[in-house]
């Protein structure tokens, strides 16, 4: 049984401890180091589990984003996936997740028509700069198939059908969807590998296609900072919390005792 | 761009298994401070099957919802993204709300984007704040692990937000609207539901508890969760953790805070043998009152902490459930 199975990742910093330009109310990180969304590595492991599975499978890699975008792309081949395409042009720039969903649906639908047809599509539960976790499922309502988001396993993946569990807040759901589908996991799903050496220089060479709005065909109305439906604001840092107490006592009843006081004070006990 | 106008607040209620979520009573203060500033009407969704989805109707027009759409059908019983998001699509594209609002749950999150994509809308997730200002709606979040805090305002209608659990108080009962039978039709569906099962029920769901007693690495081991257990029972708190004692497996991933967990904003967060690694802290700085109790007092969190507490995890905490149960005779 071949799939094709496609992951979207994303570039993210490795660091989530950036500091705001206080001038331009934007985030500074030129200069940080940047690499795979750490959430995007689970959906790269799990792509590959499925493809060892099922022989004459193939993992497809794309990445919306500027053109250093194609150091994840290389990161994913290095690990073992066939292909992988950039999806970067000056129109996208300033897209909104309605807009990145659009550009990675379309080009979903391009590697469908041009190299084999999807069956499954996976992303990380979420970036840790943006952390909305709302990308796969957009991108799943733009091409119109069923989706499942923040899945802990995939205790099948058939020809026809994907059955998927998801972490919900008060437990766990099993559902079974129609192949093609969409799927965000989390990191409960696997233990993602290394890249091998041989991997790394393999990818350094490697063809990593680049598609535009052009190539794409995508929907100026809804890409771009034009076409995005939200405007991110200036940002600004987390204002500090007031200072604490420091909960006085010799011995560990006296400081419960304190705490107590403090916490009736509060109206909590 | 898109010729849609509307006007309204809609929120999306939440009910799993027959049972209405808290988070709902949330959504409507924060659809009638956005109502008031527009002069706009709130009314509020809810799917389900059977009686339940009637009862729920009615509490939610008690407390503030002018209409009520309820939709009832056998294929909603439990939530499916393609048939909830039918549904929900059907009700915007009909009574034409302005905004929506749904909770920042795995529900709403999934719901939020079915519906973005159908009205080519903005979606602003997460929210935390919502304001009208100058007429545009502005909601506030926080990203990069809670370190930044941003404002995402909408360029047009309709505007859908999703919110965090606890970021407004519960809107109270007293109100009189409308609840109207939704008629329900449905697609064919390429997914369907197969089973729920809940890991440990009984105790307090941390994403919607309001208060949160909560362990970490410093417990070492399940058992260490035990006098916590016993505390928080005392206090009708649920039982959080931290990463590392989820990792460890001495407590199942459904207590886990943080930013690969859930985030919480209870009144009271009570960290014990928690460092506070940055993850960690990202999933509950919002919380009113922090406690910490740990051996070091250089510790992130108990530098954090309104009342931080030195000592052992083990001393404190009995001491404080007996300090407790004593005052309370």
């Amino acid at each position: 049984m071949a799939l094709h199975i496609v992951v979207c990742v994303k570039r993210t910093p490795a660091s989530t401890s950036v500091a705001v330009d206080s001038a331009t109310g934007k985030v500074r990180t030129e200069g940080l180091p940047h690499g795979m969304n750490p959430q995007d590595e689970y959906a790269v492991e799990e792509a590959l589990r499925i493809k060892e599975k099922n022989a004459g499978s193939r993992v497809s890699v794309l990445s919306a984003g500027g053109p250093e975008s194609d150091e994840v792309i290389r990161t994913a081949l290095a690990l073992g996936c066939d292909e992988g395409a950039l999806l970067s042009a000056p129109a996208f720039t300033g897209s909104d997740t309605l807009g990145t969903s659009h550009i990675l649906a379309k080009a979903v639908e391009k590697l469908g028509k041009e190299k084999a047809p999807v069956s499954l599509v996976l992303f990380g539960k979420q970036s840790n700069d943006g952390e909305s976790g709302l990308t796969a499922g957009e991108t799943a309502a733009w091409l119109g198939w069923p989706s499942v988001s923040f899945v802990r396993r995939l205790p099948a993946v058939t020809e026809s059908e994907v059955t998927a569990e998801r972490l919900m807040e008060d437990g766990i759901e099993t559902l079974k969807l129609k192949l093609p589908a969409v799927v965000s996991v989390t990191k409960e799903i696997n233990e993602p590998r290394l890249p091998s050496l041989r991997g790394k220089m393999a990818a350094k060479k490697a063809p990593v296609s680049k598609w535009g709005a052009a190539e794409l065909g995508t929907d100026a109305s809804v890409t771009g900072s034009a076409g995005a439906g939200i405007e991110w604001g200036r940002l600004s840092p987390v204002p500090s919390r007031p200072s604490g107490t420091l909960i006085p006592g010799e011995t560990p009843e006296e400081k419960a005792r304190n705490l107590a006081d403090k916490l009736k004070e509060a109206k909590l006990l | 761009m898109n010729d849609y106008s509307g006007k309204g607040v809609l929120c999306v209620a939440e009910a799993r298994h027959g049972k209405l979520s808290s988070c709902a009573f949330e959504l409507l203060t924060a659809a009638k401070k956005i109502g008031a500033a527009r002069g706009e009407p709130v009314w509020a969704a809810v799917l389900g099957d059977g009686e339940s989805v009637k009862a729920a109707a009615a509490e939610l027009a008690s407390r503030g919802a002018e209409r009520v759409f309820a939709a009832k059908h056998a294929s909603l019983s439990e939530f499916l993204d393609e048939a909830y998001a039918a549904v929900l699509t059907g009700i915007v594209s009909k009574e034409k709300p302005r905004t929506v609002l749904l909770p920042a749950t795995v529900f709403g999150r999934s719901l939020a984007t079915r519906l973005a994509v159908a009205f080519k809308a903005g979606l602003a997730g997460d929210a935390i704040g919502l304001e009208v200002e100058g007429g545009k709606l502005v909601a506030t979040r926080s990203c990069y692990a809670g370190n930044v805090i941003a404002g995402v305002s909408f360029k047009r209608a309709p505007e859908f937000a999703t919110v965090r659990p606890m970021a407004f108080p519960r809107a109270e009962a007293g109100a009189a609207g409308k609840v109207e039978e939704w008629p329900v039709e449905l697609p064919a569906l390429k997914s369907e539901f197969v089973k729920f099962s809940a890991d440990d029920s009984g105790e307090v769901d941390v994403t919607a508890a309001d208060r949160i007693v909560s362990g970490g690495r410093g417990l070492g081991k399940p058992e260490g969760f035990e006098p916590l257990r016993r505390l928080a029972k005392l206090l009708g708190a649920a039982v959080g953790a931290s990463r590392a004692a989820v990792d460890s497996g001495w407590i199942p991933y459904k207590h886990q805070v943080g930013l690969t967990g859930r985030s919480v904003r209870p009144r009271l967060y009570m960290a014990c043998g928690i460092s506070g690694q940055i993850q960690h802290l990202a999933g509950m700085n919002g919380s009113d009152t922090i406690v910490a109790i740990n051996t070091d007092p250089d510790c992130p969190m108990m530098k954090l902490a309104t009342y931080a507490v030195q000592g052992d995890v083990f001393k404190i905490v009995p001491a404080l459930a007996a300090e407790i149960e004593k005052r309370r005779g």
